[in-house]
C-alpha cells in the first residue's frame, strides 16, 4: 500500500485526469459492445481484436507515412465491412441461439483473429507516433500527452455522431426498435436481418476507431486485444444497455478507479483490481436484484 | 481374397513403420550430426524465434562449408530437425519428447525465451539429452541442478547491474537513488533481483519498486511517481512492449531522469520506432557487432553482422548471434569428445573454454556462461535524426563515451 497519491495533491489531479481521458476511450469500445449486445443479444469476445486490427489499420497508414490520425476515419471504414463480413459468416448463424452459442463463437473467431493478425502483422510490438506534444498544467506539474487528448475528444466525437445517428435516421430507429422488440419490429417491415448486420459493422467500425486511437496513444500487438473486451464488458455491466450517458460515467470511473488503484496497490494489481471490481459488482446487483424480488412477493 | 488384402495391408504397414523407426532412429545418419530443436515459429515469439532459427541455420551452413566436424578422422555435417512449438511451452515440452523418443535425437538445441527453455529442460535432463541453449537466460534455469543444460549467454541477473554500477561511479563512488518498474515475468523478476543485489553492494536506496503487469501498456502511474521523486536511475525491464511503453511516455510525460537503463531495445527496434526520442537510454545486450571477439568461422562481430545481413535481409540481434554461437560451441565439444556418446559429449561441453565472434564461453557448474559480460550500449543520435547504439560499457569495450547525466527535456 502506498498513500502517496494523497501526500501530493497534484498526483491526486494527475490520476484523475489520466482515468478521464483513458475511460473515454474505453467507453466508446464499450459503447460498441453494449449496442450489439442490445440489439442481437450477444456477447462479443472479439471485441478486443476487433479493436487491435482497427490499430493495424492506423499503423500501416503510419509505416506508408500518412499520419496516423487520418486512421480515424480510414480504420472504420474497413472495419464496417469487416464487421458486416463477420455477421455473414458466423454471427448470423448464432444470432437467435442462446447466449453461450454466441460467447463460444466469438471466442473462436477472437482466437482466429489472434492468429491471423499475427500470421500477417508479425509478433513486434508496434507503435504509431503522431507527435502531438504535451500540454504542461499546474506549473508544469500535471503532464497530458496530447495524443491522449486527442483520443478524448475523437471519442467523444463519433459517440455524438451516432447518438445522433441514432435518434434521427431510419436505421438507426430501426435498430432500436429491433432493440426492443425484435419480433415485433419484423411484423412491422423492419429488415431485421439487415439492422443485425448494420449493427454489427458499427460495432466493429467504432472499435476501428478505438484501435487507430490506441496505436496512437498506446502500443498494439495481436495478442493484446482480451483486456479490451474485458474492461468494456465491464463497463457494459455496471452501465446496463442502450444507456449512453451510463456507458461513459462507468467508462470514466473505471479509468480512474485503474489509475487510483495502480497509485495505491501498485501497477501489479491494476487488472487485478478490475476484475475484483466486476465481482462485487455481480454481487451488489444480484444482492439488490434478490430484495427487489422479495419486495414484490 | 479379403482376408489376404488385410494381410498384406497390415505387413506393409508394420514394414513402414519399423523402416521409418529404424532410419531416424540414429543421431548420426550417415555424415549427418542430426541435432533436434523446437522453435517458436508461429505464436507470441515467432519473431525472435526466426532470429533464433535463421542463427542457427546460418551458423550450420558455415560450419558445414568449412570443412564439418571431425570426430574420429572422419568428417560430419550438421543438420537440424525443426519443429514449430507456437510460443507454448506444454507444446515445446511434447516436441521435446517427440524429437528424443520418436526422431531419436540425442542432441538438442535450446527454444526461445526462459520459459520454454524452463519446459524443455526437465525433458532433455530425464533422458541425458544434452542441449547447449542460447536464448533462455533466467536464472532459475541455472540453480536446479541440470547436468545437461549449456547456456552460451549471461544469466539474466547480469543484465542491469552494470547500469547501477555505472550510475555509483559518476555519482563518485557514493549510492544512487534507483527507480525500477519491472514486469511480472521470470526473466524480468531475475533482472530485477541482479538490480536489488546491485543496490545494496553499492550502498545505493531504491525508491521506486513497481511490478508491471503483462497486459499493460500503460506505465503513466510509474512515470508519474518518477517524476515526484527524481531518482538518479530508472531501470525498466518488460520485454519489447515495456520498451516502447517507456520510451513513449517518458517522452511525452517530459520526464527528467540522469540515467535511463532497459532491456530488449534492438529487439524493439527503439530507434527506428521511436528515433530522436529513445536518445541517451541505455540498454542491455548480451552482443554488439563492436565487440573484438573472434573465432575461425565468422570472424568477428562485423564480419557476422555483414554476412548475416547479406544472407537475411537485416542486421542481426543479438539474439541471432548467440543462437550462431550455440552451434560453435557444439562442434568444439564433439571434436574434443571425438565422440557421440551423450556422457562424453556432456562432459566436453562442461569443460568448454573457447572464444566465439560472440564472446567467451566458459560454462560454470549450473550451465550459464560465466566468462561473457553484459554490454551497455547507448542510444545515440545525430543532428539529422539518425540514430545509433554505440558501446559504453564495460569500459574495455567501449566505442563511445557514455553521455551521462541525460540532458533534460526542455534544453533538448
Amino acid at each position: 500500500m502506498d498513500f502517496m497519491v494523497f501526500q501530493y495533491p497534484m498526483i491526486s489531479v494527475q490520476a484523475c485526469l489520466d482515468g478521464i481521458l483513458l475511460g473515454i476511450l474505453f467507453a466508446l469500445i464499450a459503447y460498441g459492445m453494449a449496442l450489439q449486445w442490445g440489439v442481437m443479444n450477444i456477447i462479443n469476445i472479439a471485441q478486443g481484436d476487433l479493436v487491435i486490427l482497427g490499430g493495424y489499420i492506423a499503423y500501416f497508414m503510419y509505416l506508408y507515412g500518412i499520419h496516423p490520425a487520418w486512421g480515424v476515419i480510414v480504420s472504420p471504414i474497413i472495419m464496417f465491412f469487416v464487421g458486416i463480413a463477420i455477421y455473414k459468416l458466423v454471427i448470423n448463424k448464432v444470432v437467435d441461439r442462446d447466449l453461450f452459442i454466441s460467447i463460444l463463437a466469438t471466442f473462436g473467431i477472437s482466437i482466429l483473429f489472434m492468429q491471423l493478425m499475427n500470421f500477417a502483422f508479425g509478433a513486434d510490438v508496434v507503435l504509431a507516433n503522431s507527435d502531438y506534444g504535451t500540454t504542461m498544467l499546474f506549473n508544469s506539474n500535471v503532464v497530458l500527452p496530447n495524443s491522449k487528448i486527442f483520443s478524448a475528444f475523437i471519442s467523444i466525437l463519433f459517440a455524438i455522431c451516432l447518438v445522433i445517428y441514432m435518434k434521427k435516421s431510419k436505421l438507426g430507429r430501426a435498430i432500436r426498435a429491433t432493440a426492443q422488440n425484435a419480433r415485433a419490429a419484423k411484423i412491422l417491415g423492419v429488415d431485421t436481418e439487415k439492422v443485425y448486420a448494420a449493427t454489427f459493422g458499427i460495432n466493429a467500425a467504432l472499435c476501428g476507431v478505438a484501435g487507430a486511437l490506441i496505436s496512437i496513444t498506446f502500443t498494439i500487438h495481436p495478442y493484446m486485444g482480451l483486456p479490451y473486451t474485458i474492461r468494456s464488458f465491464m463497463i457494459v455491466i455496471v452501465a446496463g444497455l442502450g444507456n449512453l450517458p451510463g456507458v461513459a460515467m462507468s467508462g470514466m470511473g473505471l479509468g480512474v478507479f485503474e489509475e487510483f488503484a495502480d497509485y495505491i496497490l501498485g501497477t501489479e494489481f491494476r487488472i487485478g483490481s478490475v476484475f475484483l471490481l466486476l465481482v462485487l459488482i455481480l454481487v451488489y446487483r444480484r444482492f439488490k436484484l434478490s430484495r427487489k424480488r422479495e419486495y414484490l412477493k | 481374397m479379403k482376408i489376404n488384402k488385410i494381410i498384406i495391408s497390415f505387413i506393409s504397414a508394420a514394414v513402414i513403420l519399423l523402416s521409418t523407426s529404424v532410419v531416424s532412429f540414429a543421431k548420426v545418419v550417415g555424415d549427418k550430426i542430426v541435432l533436434g530443436a523446437a522453435i517458436s515459429l508461429t505464436g507470441k515469439y515467432s519473431s525472435n524465434g526466426v532470429h533464433t532459427q535463421n542463427g542457427y541455420n546460418m551458423a550450420v551452413d558455415r560450419i558445414n562449408s568449412m570443412g564439418g566436424v571431425k570426430v574420429g578422422g572422419k568428417t560430419y555435417k550438421f543438420d537440424i530437425i525443426y519443429y514449430d512449438d507456437e510460443s507454448n511451452p506444454k507444446r515445446a515440452a511434447q516436441l521435446a519428447e517427440r524429437l528424443i523418443s520418436q526422431d531419436g535425437v540425442e542432441f538438442m538445441l535450446g527454444p526461445y525465451s526462459s520459459g520454454l527453455t524452463k519446459a524443455i529442460a526437465p525433458v532433455t535432463e530425464k533422458y541425458g539429452v544434452p542441449m547447449v541453449e542460447a536464448n533462455g537466460a533466467s536464472r532459475s534455469l541455472f540453480t536446479k541442478g541440470y547436468k545437461y543444460l549449456f547456456a552460451v549467454l549471461a544469466p539474466a541477473n547480469l543484465y542491469l547491474d552494470v547500469a547501477i554500477d555505472l550510475a555509483v561511479e559518476k555519482n563518485n563512488g557514493k549510492g544512487v537513488t534507483v527507480a525500477m518498474a519491472f514486469e511480472q515475468d521470470a526473466f524480468s523478476q531475475d533482472v530485477r533481483l541482479g538490480v536489488l543485489d546491485a543496490i545494496k553492494r553499492t550502498g545505493s536506496k531504491k525508491v521506486i519498486d513497481d511490478k508491471l503487469p503483462k497486459e499493460l501498456n500503460d506505465m503513466a502511474a510509474t512515470l508519474v511517481k518518477v517524476k515526484q521523486m527524481k531518482p538518479d536511475v530508472l531501470v525498466v525491464s518488460g520485454h519489447t512492449k515495456g520498451a516502447l511503453t517507456a520510451i513513449r511516455q517518458i517522452s511525452e510525460m517530459k520526464v527528467d531522469v540522469p540515467m535511463l537503463a532497459m532491456t530488449h531495445c534492438d529487439a524493439a527496434k527503439l530507434s527506428k520506432q521511436h528515433g530522436k526520442n529513445s536518445q541517451y537510454a541505455l540498454c542491455a545486450s548480451q552482443w554488439h557487432k563492436t565487440l573484438t571477439y573472434k573465432d575461425d568461422f565468422f570472424k568477428d562481430g562485423m564480419t557476422y553482422d555483414a554476412d548475416f545481413t547479406k544472407e537475411f535481409g537485416y542486421a542481426p540481434p543479438y539474439q541471432a548471434a548467440e543462437s550462431s554461437a550455440a552451434l560453435l560451441v557444439f562442434k568444439d565439444a564433439f571434436e574434443r569428445a571425438n565422440s557421440f556418446d551423450q556422457k562424453k559429449v556432456r562432459d566436453a561441453l562442461a569443460a568448454t573454454n573457447m572464444q566465439t565472434f560472440y564472446g567467451n564461453i566458459k560454462f560454470a557448474e549450473g550451465g550459464q556462461n560465466v566468462d561473457k559480460p553484459m554490454v551497455l550500449f547507448q542510444v545515440m543520435c545525430d543532428d539529422g535524426g539518425k540514430c545509433e547504439n554505440k558501446v559504453v560499457a564495460p569500459t574495455k569495450w567501449a566505442s563511445a563515451k557514455l553521455i551521462h547525466p541525460i540532458p533534460s527535456w526542455s534544453k533538448r
